[in-house]
Protein backbone atom coordinates (compact mmCIF):
# COMPACT_ATOMS: atom_id res chain seq x y z
CA UNK A 1 0.00 0.00 0.00
CA UNK A 2 1.32 3.44 -0.67
CA UNK A 3 0.46 6.52 1.36
CA UNK A 4 1.09 9.91 -0.26
CA UNK A 5 0.51 13.28 0.97
CA UNK A 6 1.55 16.77 2.61
CA UNK A 7 4.26 17.05 5.27
CA UNK A 8 3.68 18.71 8.58
CA UNK A 9 6.75 19.18 10.73
CA UNK A 10 6.65 19.27 14.95
CA UNK A 11 9.73 19.12 17.09
CA UNK A 12 10.53 16.17 19.43
CA UNK A 13 8.77 14.90 22.35
CA UNK A 14 5.18 15.87 21.19
CA UNK A 15 3.07 14.71 24.47
CA UNK A 16 -0.07 13.15 24.00
CA UNK A 17 -1.33 16.25 25.99
CA UNK A 18 -0.63 18.20 22.73
CA UNK A 19 -2.43 15.58 20.45
CA UNK A 20 -5.12 15.41 22.08
CA UNK A 21 -5.72 17.71 25.13
CA UNK A 22 -7.44 16.01 28.16
CA UNK A 23 -10.12 18.81 28.16
CA UNK A 24 -11.94 17.00 25.09
CA UNK A 25 -11.48 13.81 26.41
CA UNK A 26 -14.97 13.64 28.36
CA UNK A 27 -15.52 11.82 24.61
CA UNK A 28 -14.16 9.15 22.48
CA UNK A 29 -15.97 9.67 19.38
CA UNK A 30 -13.32 9.84 16.94
CA UNK A 31 -15.12 12.28 14.84
CA UNK A 32 -15.36 14.65 17.74
CA UNK A 33 -11.61 14.23 18.28
CA UNK A 34 -10.38 14.97 15.57
CA UNK A 35 -11.51 18.72 15.66
CA UNK A 36 -9.14 18.95 18.45
CA UNK A 37 -6.00 16.69 16.56
CA UNK A 38 -2.74 18.24 17.50
CA UNK A 39 -4.29 21.56 19.07
CA UNK A 40 -1.55 22.51 21.78
CA UNK A 41 0.93 22.01 18.97
CA UNK A 42 -0.56 23.98 16.52
CA UNK A 43 -3.51 25.25 17.07
CA UNK A 44 -4.25 25.54 13.06
CA UNK A 45 -3.80 21.96 12.48
CA UNK A 46 -7.61 20.49 12.54
CA UNK A 47 -8.17 23.77 9.93
CA UNK A 48 -5.71 22.86 7.60
CA UNK A 49 -4.66 19.18 7.50
CA UNK A 50 -5.91 17.09 4.78
CA UNK A 51 -6.74 13.64 4.04
CA UNK A 52 -3.20 11.77 2.95
CA UNK A 53 -1.40 13.99 5.17
CA UNK A 54 1.61 12.96 6.84
CA UNK A 55 2.67 14.00 10.29
CA UNK A 56 6.93 13.86 10.90
CA UNK A 57 8.09 14.86 14.09
CA UNK A 58 11.31 14.34 16.05
CA UNK A 59 11.94 11.77 18.72
CA UNK A 60 9.87 10.57 21.27
CA UNK A 61 6.28 10.71 19.75
CA UNK A 62 3.62 10.17 21.20
CA UNK A 63 5.45 10.18 25.28
CA UNK A 64 2.71 11.07 28.26
CA UNK A 65 -0.45 9.75 28.78
CA UNK A 66 -1.80 6.09 27.44
CA UNK A 67 -5.09 7.79 25.91
CA UNK A 68 -5.87 5.79 22.58
CA UNK A 69 -7.41 9.04 21.83
CA UNK A 70 -4.23 10.10 20.28
CA UNK A 71 -3.68 8.25 17.48
CA UNK A 72 -7.51 8.00 16.88
CA UNK A 73 -7.44 11.74 16.54
CA UNK A 74 -4.45 11.61 14.21
CA UNK A 75 -6.09 8.99 12.21
CA UNK A 76 -9.86 10.34 12.31
CA UNK A 77 -7.77 13.60 10.92
CA UNK A 78 -7.30 12.14 8.31
CA UNK A 79 -3.60 11.77 8.32
CA UNK A 80 -2.41 8.76 6.27
CA UNK A 81 0.96 8.17 8.84
CA UNK A 82 3.11 9.56 10.80
CA UNK A 83 7.05 9.25 10.50
CA UNK A 84 9.32 10.07 13.93
CA UNK A 85 12.82 9.57 14.96
CA UNK A 86 11.21 7.71 17.46
CA UNK A 87 8.20 6.26 19.30
CA UNK A 88 7.13 6.31 23.13
CA UNK A 89 5.86 2.64 24.05
CA UNK A 90 2.63 3.01 24.58
CA UNK A 91 2.02 5.32 21.61
CA UNK A 92 3.71 2.59 19.67
CA UNK A 93 1.41 -0.16 20.95
CA UNK A 94 -1.51 1.85 20.51
CA UNK A 95 -0.91 3.07 16.55
CA UNK A 96 -0.68 -0.56 15.49
CA UNK A 97 -3.23 -1.76 18.02
CA UNK A 98 -5.91 0.89 16.11
CA UNK A 99 -4.36 0.35 12.29
CA UNK A 100 -2.85 3.85 12.02
CA UNK A 101 0.85 3.52 10.28
CA UNK A 102 3.96 4.58 11.75
CA UNK A 103 7.28 4.99 10.55
CA UNK A 104 10.49 5.42 12.69
CA UNK A 105 13.01 7.24 10.91
CA UNK A 106 15.33 9.54 12.45
CA UNK A 107 17.09 10.30 8.79
CA UNK A 108 13.65 11.37 7.53
CA UNK A 109 12.53 12.67 10.41
CA UNK A 110 15.71 15.10 10.57
CA UNK A 111 15.48 15.80 6.86
CA UNK A 112 12.24 16.38 5.70
CA UNK A 113 10.73 19.95 5.90
CA UNK A 114 7.01 21.34 6.31
CA UNK A 115 5.71 21.58 2.48
CA UNK A 116 7.34 18.50 0.70
CA UNK A 117 5.19 15.92 -0.50
CA UNK A 118 5.95 12.48 0.72
CA UNK A 119 5.26 8.89 -0.48
CA UNK A 120 5.76 5.81 1.50
CA UNK A 121 5.15 1.92 0.81
CA UNK A 122 3.82 0.82 3.79
CA UNK A 123 5.14 -2.78 3.21
CA UNK A 124 8.64 -1.63 3.10
CA UNK A 125 8.72 1.46 4.81
CA UNK A 126 10.28 2.97 1.76
CA UNK A 127 10.21 6.83 2.29
CA UNK A 128 10.37 8.70 -1.00
CA UNK A 129 10.45 12.44 -0.54
CA UNK A 130 8.76 13.38 -4.16
CA UNK A 131 9.90 17.30 -3.59
CA UNK A 132 13.74 16.32 -3.19
CA UNK A 133 14.04 12.89 -4.46
CA UNK A 134 15.75 11.44 -1.35
CA UNK A 135 14.31 7.82 -0.12
CA UNK A 136 14.43 6.79 3.22
CA UNK A 137 14.00 3.33 4.92
CA UNK A 138 11.92 3.11 8.05
CA UNK A 139 13.35 0.81 11.06
CA UNK A 140 11.98 -2.39 9.95
CA UNK A 141 8.47 -3.58 11.51
CA UNK A 142 8.71 -6.58 14.29
CA UNK A 143 6.90 -9.64 12.60
CA UNK A 144 4.62 -9.94 15.45
CA UNK A 145 3.40 -6.53 14.63
CA UNK A 146 3.18 -7.08 10.99
CA UNK A 147 0.12 -10.29 11.91
CA UNK A 148 -1.35 -7.55 13.99
CA UNK A 149 -1.73 -5.13 10.76
CA UNK A 150 -1.83 -8.00 8.52
CA UNK A 151 -5.40 -9.10 10.71
CA UNK A 152 -6.72 -5.18 10.70
CA UNK A 153 -5.60 -4.51 14.26
CA UNK A 154 -5.58 -6.16 17.50
CA UNK A 155 -9.31 -6.55 17.82
CA UNK A 156 -9.57 -8.87 14.48
CA UNK A 157 -6.46 -10.78 15.52
CA UNK A 158 -8.02 -11.82 19.05
CA UNK A 159 -11.35 -12.71 17.48
CA UNK A 160 -9.25 -14.90 15.53
CA UNK A 161 -7.74 -16.11 18.30
CA UNK A 162 -10.30 -16.96 20.31
CA UNK A 163 -12.50 -18.62 17.68
CA UNK B 1 20.99 -18.32 34.67
CA UNK B 2 20.63 -15.38 36.29
CA UNK B 3 17.80 -12.74 35.99
CA UNK B 4 16.67 -9.60 37.17
CA UNK B 5 13.20 -8.61 38.84
CA UNK B 6 11.40 -7.56 36.17
CA UNK B 7 12.50 -10.94 34.03
CA UNK B 8 11.58 -13.09 36.71
CA UNK B 9 8.40 -11.69 36.75
CA UNK B 10 7.88 -11.82 33.25
CA UNK B 11 8.83 -15.66 33.08
CA UNK B 12 6.98 -16.49 35.80
CA UNK B 13 3.88 -15.38 34.24
CA UNK B 14 4.84 -16.64 30.43
CA UNK B 15 5.09 -20.07 32.20
CA UNK B 16 8.71 -20.42 31.25
CA UNK B 17 12.35 -21.08 33.07
CA UNK B 18 13.88 -18.37 31.90
CA UNK B 19 13.43 -15.01 29.63
CA UNK B 20 15.99 -12.71 28.11
CA UNK B 21 15.65 -8.96 26.53
CA UNK B 22 14.05 -8.24 23.45
CA UNK B 23 12.05 -11.97 23.47
CA UNK B 24 8.65 -11.85 22.78
CA UNK B 25 5.85 -13.32 25.22
CA UNK B 26 2.74 -14.26 25.56
CA UNK B 27 1.90 -13.32 29.52
CA UNK B 28 -1.30 -13.92 32.06
CA UNK B 29 -2.13 -10.97 33.91
CA UNK B 30 -3.17 -10.61 37.56
CA UNK B 31 -5.25 -7.53 37.40
CA UNK B 32 -6.15 -5.32 34.54
CA UNK B 33 -7.51 -1.79 35.09
CA UNK B 34 -9.22 1.15 33.49
CA UNK B 35 -10.46 4.70 33.91
CA UNK B 36 -13.45 6.93 32.77
CA UNK B 37 -11.37 8.06 29.91
CA UNK B 38 -9.76 5.19 28.68
CA UNK B 39 -12.42 2.41 29.83
CA UNK B 40 -15.36 3.49 27.95
CA UNK B 41 -13.03 2.53 24.83
CA UNK B 42 -11.55 -0.43 25.83
CA UNK B 43 -15.41 -1.43 26.47
CA UNK B 44 -16.49 -0.80 22.95
CA UNK B 45 -13.63 -2.91 21.65
CA UNK B 46 -14.37 -5.38 24.13
CA UNK B 47 -17.52 -6.15 22.14
CA UNK B 48 -16.47 -6.37 18.65
CA UNK B 49 -14.35 -9.21 19.84
CA UNK B 50 -17.17 -11.38 20.87
CA UNK B 51 -16.47 -13.15 24.04
CA UNK B 52 -19.27 -13.95 26.18
CA UNK B 53 -17.66 -12.79 29.17
CA UNK B 54 -14.53 -11.07 30.64
CA UNK B 55 -11.78 -13.63 32.21
CA UNK B 56 -11.81 -13.09 35.25
CA UNK B 57 -14.58 -10.88 37.32
CA UNK B 58 -12.80 -10.31 40.50
CA UNK B 59 -9.52 -9.10 38.01
CA UNK B 60 -10.72 -6.35 36.11
CA UNK B 61 -11.06 -3.06 38.03
CA UNK B 62 -12.43 -0.08 36.94
CA UNK B 63 -11.81 3.16 38.84
CA UNK B 64 -13.48 6.59 37.12
CA UNK B 65 -11.48 8.94 38.82
CA UNK B 66 -10.39 11.59 36.01
CA UNK B 67 -13.98 13.35 35.60
CA UNK B 68 -15.26 12.07 38.82
CA UNK B 69 -17.52 13.66 40.63
CA UNK B 70 -19.17 13.99 36.87
CA UNK B 71 -17.45 17.35 36.11
CA UNK B 72 -20.31 17.58 32.53
CA UNK B 73 -22.56 15.29 30.92
CA UNK B 74 -20.63 14.23 28.73
CA UNK B 75 -17.83 12.76 31.04
CA UNK B 76 -21.10 12.00 32.76
CA UNK B 77 -21.90 9.50 29.99
CA UNK B 78 -18.38 8.10 30.02
CA UNK B 79 -18.81 6.96 33.74
CA UNK B 80 -21.95 5.67 32.79
CA UNK B 81 -20.59 3.17 30.55
CA UNK B 82 -17.99 1.44 32.72
CA UNK B 83 -21.01 1.31 35.70
CA UNK B 84 -23.43 -0.37 32.89
CA UNK B 85 -20.23 -2.91 32.03
CA UNK B 86 -19.81 -3.65 35.87
CA UNK B 87 -23.45 -4.25 36.24
CA UNK B 88 -23.59 -6.61 33.30
CA UNK B 89 -20.37 -8.49 34.12
CA UNK B 90 -21.23 -8.27 37.85
CA UNK B 91 -17.58 -6.64 38.28
CA UNK B 92 -16.94 -6.35 42.10
CA UNK B 93 -13.88 -3.42 42.04
CA UNK B 94 -15.86 -0.93 40.27
CA UNK B 95 -15.67 1.81 42.31
CA UNK B 96 -18.16 4.78 42.95
CA UNK B 97 -17.42 8.38 43.43
CA UNK B 98 -17.38 8.31 47.90
CA UNK B 99 -15.77 5.23 47.84
CA UNK B 100 -12.72 5.66 45.48
CA UNK B 101 -9.84 7.05 44.80
CA UNK B 102 -7.24 8.08 42.21
CA UNK B 103 -6.27 4.56 40.75
CA UNK B 104 -2.94 4.05 41.54
CA UNK B 105 -3.29 5.06 45.00
CA UNK B 106 -6.57 3.02 45.43
CA UNK B 107 -5.37 -0.57 43.51
CA UNK B 108 -2.21 -1.12 46.00
CA UNK B 109 -4.30 0.45 49.08
CA UNK B 110 -7.24 -2.24 48.61
CA UNK B 111 -5.01 -5.14 48.03
CA UNK B 112 -5.99 -5.49 44.92
CA UNK B 113 -2.47 -5.37 43.42
CA UNK B 114 0.84 -7.30 45.46
CA UNK B 115 4.44 -8.52 45.03
CA UNK B 116 5.39 -10.62 42.03
CA UNK B 117 2.04 -9.94 40.30
CA UNK B 118 2.06 -8.62 36.46
CA UNK B 119 -0.43 -5.92 36.12
CA UNK B 120 -1.52 -4.18 32.76
CA UNK B 121 -3.55 -1.12 32.96
CA UNK B 122 -4.50 1.30 30.03
CA UNK B 123 -3.21 4.40 31.93
CA UNK B 124 0.45 5.39 32.04
CA UNK B 125 0.91 5.78 35.53
CA UNK B 126 0.05 1.79 36.06
CA UNK B 127 3.87 1.69 36.35
CA UNK B 128 3.03 2.86 40.09
CA UNK B 129 2.75 -0.87 41.43
CA UNK B 130 6.33 -1.48 40.78
CA UNK B 131 7.11 0.01 44.13
CA UNK B 132 5.91 -3.57 46.22
CA UNK B 133 7.91 -5.60 43.17
CA UNK B 134 5.15 -6.31 41.08
CA UNK B 135 5.64 -6.63 36.96
CA UNK B 136 3.20 -3.45 35.73
CA UNK B 137 2.75 -1.07 33.06
CA UNK B 138 0.67 1.05 30.81
CA UNK B 139 -1.26 0.36 28.01
CA UNK B 140 -4.04 1.78 25.81
CA UNK B 141 -7.48 1.02 25.87
CA UNK B 142 -7.34 -1.87 22.99
CA UNK B 143 -4.97 -3.59 24.42
CA UNK B 144 -6.72 -3.20 27.78
CA UNK B 145 -9.53 -4.82 25.66
CA UNK B 146 -7.95 -7.92 24.65
CA UNK B 147 -6.37 -8.99 27.76
CA UNK B 148 -10.17 -8.36 29.73
CA UNK B 149 -11.25 -10.75 27.27
CA UNK B 150 -7.89 -13.44 27.25
CA UNK B 151 -6.65 -13.07 30.57
CA UNK B 152 -3.13 -12.24 29.12
CA UNK B 153 -0.85 -9.89 26.70
CA UNK B 154 2.03 -9.79 24.66
CA UNK B 155 4.76 -8.16 25.49
CA UNK B 156 8.44 -7.65 25.15
CA UNK B 157 10.94 -8.53 27.57
CA UNK B 158 12.56 -4.97 28.14
CA UNK B 159 15.98 -4.70 29.26
CA UNK B 160 16.54 -2.93 32.66
CA UNK B 161 18.36 -0.47 33.76
CA UNK B 162 19.72 -0.11 37.36
CA UNK B 163 19.82 3.11 39.47
CA UNK B 164 21.74 2.54 42.45
CA UNK B 165 20.98 5.48 45.42
CA UNK B 166 23.81 5.53 47.92
CA UNK B 167 23.93 7.57 51.11
CA UNK B 168 21.63 9.02 53.30
CA UNK B 169 18.79 11.41 52.02
CA UNK B 170 19.17 14.92 53.32
CA UNK B 171 15.34 16.60 55.25
CA UNK B 172 12.87 17.39 52.75
CA UNK B 173 14.06 15.10 50.30
CA UNK B 174 11.97 12.27 49.36
CA UNK B 175 11.04 9.71 46.51
CA UNK B 176 9.75 12.66 44.26
CA UNK B 177 13.16 14.44 44.28
CA UNK B 178 15.41 10.99 43.38
CA UNK B 179 12.84 10.25 40.28
CA UNK B 180 13.22 13.97 39.22
CA UNK B 181 16.72 14.04 39.70
CA UNK B 182 17.11 11.02 37.70
CA UNK B 183 14.86 12.30 34.64
CA UNK B 184 17.15 15.21 34.82
CA UNK B 185 19.53 13.14 34.23
CA UNK B 186 18.45 10.85 31.24
CA UNK B 187 16.15 12.77 30.07
CA UNK B 188 12.08 11.92 29.13
CA UNK B 189 12.69 8.98 26.68
CA UNK B 190 16.13 8.18 28.34
CA UNK B 191 14.18 5.00 29.44
CA UNK B 192 12.54 3.66 26.76
CA UNK B 193 11.18 0.95 26.34
CA UNK B 194 13.31 0.17 29.51
CA UNK B 195 12.89 -1.57 33.08
CA UNK B 196 13.97 1.03 35.63
CA UNK B 197 14.88 -0.50 38.54
CA UNK B 198 15.50 1.58 41.95
CA UNK B 199 17.76 -0.33 44.38
CA UNK B 200 20.55 0.35 46.82
CA UNK B 201 20.65 1.76 50.62
CA UNK B 202 18.70 5.42 50.25
CA UNK B 203 15.84 3.13 48.29
CA UNK B 204 16.04 0.65 50.97
CA UNK B 205 15.37 3.31 54.07
CA UNK B 206 12.89 5.21 51.65
CA UNK B 207 8.74 4.65 52.81
CA UNK B 208 6.66 2.93 50.65
CA UNK B 209 5.39 5.88 49.67
CA UNK B 210 8.17 7.26 48.81
CA UNK B 211 8.81 4.15 46.28
CA UNK B 212 5.35 4.61 44.97
CA UNK B 213 6.21 8.03 44.34
CA UNK B 214 9.47 6.96 42.28
CA UNK B 215 7.96 4.28 40.61
CA UNK B 216 4.84 6.28 39.79
CA UNK B 217 7.44 8.62 37.49
CA UNK B 218 9.41 5.86 35.56
CA UNK B 219 6.99 6.36 32.35
CA UNK B 220 8.00 10.16 32.61
CA UNK B 221 11.70 8.70 31.46
CA UNK B 222 9.70 6.63 28.95
CA UNK B 223 10.35 3.69 31.24
CA UNK B 224 8.64 0.58 30.52
CA UNK B 225 7.65 0.19 34.33
CA UNK B 226 9.30 1.06 37.69
CA UNK B 227 10.35 -1.45 39.96
CA UNK B 228 11.84 -2.22 43.86
CA UNK B 229 12.85 -5.18 44.78
CA UNK B 230 10.20 -6.02 47.97
CA UNK B 231 11.47 -6.52 51.57
CA UNK B 232 10.22 -5.95 55.07
CA UNK B 233 9.02 -2.37 54.23
CA UNK B 234 6.92 -4.16 51.59
CA UNK B 235 5.66 -6.93 53.53
CA UNK B 236 4.17 -5.40 56.33
CA UNK B 237 2.16 -3.15 53.55
CA UNK B 238 0.66 -5.96 51.53
CA UNK B 239 0.17 -8.47 55.01
CA UNK B 240 -3.53 -8.32 55.56
CA UNK B 241 -4.42 -6.16 52.86
CA UNK B 242 -3.49 -8.15 49.94
CA UNK B 243 -6.42 -10.31 48.63
CA UNK B 244 -4.07 -12.57 46.59
CA UNK B 245 -1.22 -15.00 47.29
CA UNK B 246 1.94 -13.00 46.67
CA UNK B 247 5.70 -13.79 45.70
CA UNK B 248 8.74 -12.20 46.21
CA UNK B 249 11.59 -12.17 43.53
CA UNK B 250 14.85 -10.37 43.30
CA UNK B 251 17.17 -9.80 40.78
CA UNK B 252 20.35 -12.13 41.11
CA UNK B 253 23.59 -10.63 42.28
CA UNK B 254 25.32 -11.15 38.48
CA UNK B 255 21.74 -10.44 36.53
CA UNK B 256 22.34 -8.68 33.35
CA UNK B 257 22.11 -4.84 33.38
CA UNK B 258 22.16 -2.83 30.01
CA UNK B 259 23.65 -0.02 32.42
CA UNK B 260 23.95 0.61 36.21
CA UNK B 261 23.86 4.23 37.29
CA UNK B 262 24.71 5.90 40.32
CA UNK B 263 23.63 8.30 42.64
CA UNK B 264 24.64 9.76 45.65
CA UNK B 265 21.47 10.48 47.14
CA UNK B 266 23.06 12.70 50.50
CA UNK B 267 24.08 15.31 47.88
CA UNK B 268 20.81 15.64 46.45
CA UNK B 269 18.31 18.15 47.07
CA UNK B 270 14.94 19.19 46.80
CA UNK B 271 13.63 19.43 42.80
CA UNK B 272 12.16 21.90 41.03
CA UNK B 273 11.25 20.45 37.34
CA UNK B 274 10.48 23.50 35.23
CA UNK B 275 7.99 23.80 32.35
CA UNK B 276 7.51 22.24 30.07
CA UNK B 277 8.68 18.70 30.41
CA UNK B 278 9.68 17.01 33.69
CA UNK B 279 13.18 16.37 32.48
CA UNK B 280 13.53 20.27 32.90
CA UNK B 281 14.80 19.48 37.06
CA UNK B 282 16.64 21.39 39.08
CA UNK B 283 17.73 22.03 43.06
CA UNK B 284 15.73 24.34 44.65
CA UNK B 285 18.69 25.94 45.50
CA UNK B 286 18.97 27.39 41.78
CA UNK B 287 15.03 28.23 41.30
CA UNK B 288 15.45 31.63 41.75
CA UNK B 289 12.37 33.82 42.10
CA UNK B 290 9.83 32.37 40.29
CA UNK B 291 6.41 34.17 41.68
CA UNK B 292 3.32 31.42 41.20
CA UNK B 293 -0.50 31.99 41.52
CA UNK B 294 -1.84 28.49 42.35
CA UNK B 295 -0.53 24.66 44.45
CA UNK B 296 -1.64 21.74 43.94
CA UNK B 297 -0.79 19.01 46.31
CA UNK B 298 -1.85 15.64 45.70
CA UNK B 299 -2.27 13.33 42.23
CA UNK B 300 -1.28 9.62 41.82
CA UNK B 301 2.41 10.61 42.60
CA UNK B 302 1.93 12.72 46.03
CA UNK B 303 -1.61 12.26 47.21
CA UNK B 304 -0.75 9.59 49.94
CA UNK B 305 -0.77 10.16 53.63
CA UNK B 306 3.46 10.54 53.87
CA UNK B 307 2.99 13.26 51.71
CA UNK B 308 -0.35 15.18 53.24
CA UNK B 309 1.42 14.88 56.13
CA UNK B 310 4.36 16.63 55.23
CA UNK B 311 2.21 19.73 53.53
CA UNK B 312 0.97 19.80 56.75
CA UNK B 313 3.52 20.28 58.94
CA UNK B 314 5.41 22.88 56.25
CA UNK B 315 2.29 25.27 56.65
CA UNK B 316 0.96 24.28 60.35
CA UNK B 317 -0.07 27.47 61.99
CA UNK B 318 0.79 29.32 58.75
CA UNK B 319 -1.16 31.04 56.14
CA UNK B 320 -1.44 30.61 52.10
CA UNK B 321 -0.45 33.70 50.28
CA UNK B 322 -2.67 36.19 49.12
CA UNK B 323 -1.97 35.88 45.67
CA UNK B 324 -1.99 31.83 45.54
CA UNK B 325 -4.77 29.28 45.68
CA UNK B 326 -3.77 26.05 47.30
CA UNK B 327 -5.43 23.13 46.43
CA UNK B 328 -5.10 19.60 48.31
CA UNK B 329 -6.60 16.19 46.82
CA UNK B 330 -5.92 13.46 49.32
CA UNK B 331 -5.54 10.12 46.87
CA UNK B 332 -8.68 7.99 48.13
CA UNK B 333 -10.96 8.06 50.41
CA UNK B 334 -9.00 6.03 53.35
CA UNK B 335 -5.87 8.24 53.32
CA UNK B 336 -8.77 11.78 53.20
CA UNK B 337 -10.40 9.83 56.33
CA UNK B 338 -6.91 9.37 58.07
CA UNK B 339 -5.73 13.01 57.30
CA UNK B 340 -9.13 14.19 58.51
CA UNK B 341 -8.27 12.06 61.91
CA UNK B 342 -4.83 13.00 62.33
CA UNK B 343 -6.04 16.97 61.97
CA UNK B 344 -3.96 17.69 58.61
CA UNK B 345 -7.01 18.64 56.68
CA UNK B 346 -7.71 20.77 59.71
CA UNK B 347 -4.20 22.44 59.35
CA UNK B 348 -4.55 22.96 55.45
CA UNK B 349 -8.13 24.17 55.30
CA UNK B 350 -7.07 26.93 58.23
CA UNK B 351 -4.07 27.62 56.04
CA UNK B 352 -6.62 28.66 54.05
CA UNK B 353 -6.11 25.48 51.35
CA UNK B 354 -9.18 24.02 49.25
CA UNK B 355 -9.72 20.60 49.88
CA UNK B 356 -10.66 18.47 47.29
CA UNK B 357 -12.26 14.88 47.71
CA UNK B 358 -9.96 12.02 45.74
CA UNK B 359 -10.06 12.89 42.11
CA UNK B 360 -7.49 13.50 39.06
CA UNK B 361 -9.30 16.75 38.84
CA UNK B 362 -6.65 19.57 37.92
CA UNK B 363 -3.14 17.11 37.27
CA UNK B 364 -4.41 16.52 33.82
CA UNK B 365 -6.39 20.17 33.58
CA UNK B 366 -9.90 18.18 33.79
CA UNK B 367 -11.21 19.88 36.38
CA UNK B 368 -10.93 21.80 40.11
CA UNK B 369 -8.07 24.25 39.43
CA UNK B 370 -7.60 24.62 35.62
CA UNK B 371 -5.26 27.18 35.06
CA UNK B 372 -5.34 30.46 32.97
CA UNK B 373 -3.01 32.21 30.45
CA UNK B 374 0.11 33.40 32.05
CA UNK B 375 -0.20 31.48 35.21
CA UNK B 376 2.09 29.72 37.18
CA UNK B 377 1.37 26.57 39.58
CA UNK B 378 3.63 24.43 41.56
CA UNK B 379 2.10 21.08 41.28
CA UNK B 380 2.91 17.60 43.09
CA UNK B 381 1.82 16.33 39.94
CA UNK B 382 3.91 14.21 37.02
CA UNK B 383 3.59 15.89 34.06
CA UNK B 384 4.37 20.04 32.92
CA UNK B 385 3.69 19.60 29.42
CA UNK B 386 2.21 22.50 27.90
CA UNK B 387 -1.53 23.12 28.47
CA UNK B 388 -1.29 19.78 31.02
CA UNK B 389 -3.16 22.33 33.68
CA UNK B 390 -5.44 24.31 31.49
CA UNK B 391 -4.49 27.16 29.00
CA UNK B 392 -1.47 26.78 26.78
CA UNK B 393 0.21 29.33 27.75
CA UNK B 394 0.36 28.78 31.98
CA UNK B 395 2.79 26.81 33.66
CA UNK B 396 3.70 23.76 35.77
CA UNK B 397 6.04 23.78 38.37
CA UNK B 398 6.79 19.84 39.53
CA UNK B 399 7.75 19.02 43.22
CA UNK B 400 7.27 17.58 46.20
CA UNK B 401 4.99 18.36 48.76
CA UNK B 402 7.08 20.02 51.29
CA UNK B 403 8.61 22.89 48.61
CA UNK B 404 4.76 23.14 47.29
CA UNK B 405 3.67 23.86 50.87
CA UNK B 406 6.25 26.66 51.22
CA UNK B 407 4.99 28.03 48.02
CA UNK B 408 1.94 28.30 48.74
CA UNK B 409 3.00 30.20 51.92
CA UNK B 410 5.26 32.64 50.18
CA UNK B 411 3.97 32.95 46.50
CA UNK B 412 6.74 31.70 44.71
CA UNK B 413 8.89 28.63 44.54
CA UNK B 414 10.42 27.66 47.79
CA UNK B 415 12.04 25.51 50.12
CA UNK B 416 10.65 24.46 53.33
CA UNK B 417 13.47 25.32 55.32
CA UNK B 418 12.23 29.31 54.48
CA UNK B 419 9.55 29.08 56.32
CA UNK B 420 9.98 26.42 58.97
S1 LIG C 1 -3.60 11.86 39.14
FE1 LIG C 1 -2.91 12.67 37.18
S2 LIG C 1 -1.31 11.34 36.46
FE2 LIG C 1 -2.39 10.28 38.11
S3 LIG C 1 -3.89 9.00 37.08
FE3 LIG C 1 -4.87 10.94 37.57
S4 LIG C 1 -4.57 12.23 35.75
FE4 LIG C 1 -3.17 10.52 35.59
Amino acid sequence: MELKGKVWKFGADVDTDAIIPARYLNTSDPGELAKHCMEDADPGFPAKVRPGDIIVAGKNFGCGSSREHAPISIKAAGVSCVIAGTFARIFYRNAFNIGLPIFESPEAAAEVNEGEELAVDADTGVITNLTTGKQYTATPVPPFMQQIIAAGGLINYVKEKVK
Amino acid sequence: MSMTITEKILAAHAGRKRVSPGELINARVDLTLGNDITAPVAVREFEKIGVAGVFDRERVALVPDHFTPNKDIKSAGQVAILREFARKHDLPNFFEVGRMGIEHCLLPEQGLVGPGDLIIGADSHTCTYGALGAFSTGVGSTDLAAAIALGEIWLKVPETIQFVFEGELQPWVGGKDLILHVIGDIGVDGARYQAMEFAGPAIENLSMDGRFTMCNMAIEAGGKNGIVAPDEKTRAFVEGRCRRPYRFYRSDPDAGYKEVRRYDASRIEPQVAFPHLPENSRPISDVGNVEIQQVVIGSCTNGRMEDLREAAMVIKGKKVHKNVRLIIFPGTQEIYLQALREGLIETLVEAGGAVSTPTCGPCLGGHMGILAAGERCVATTNRNFVGRMGHTESEVYLSNPAVAAASAVLGRIAGPMEVL
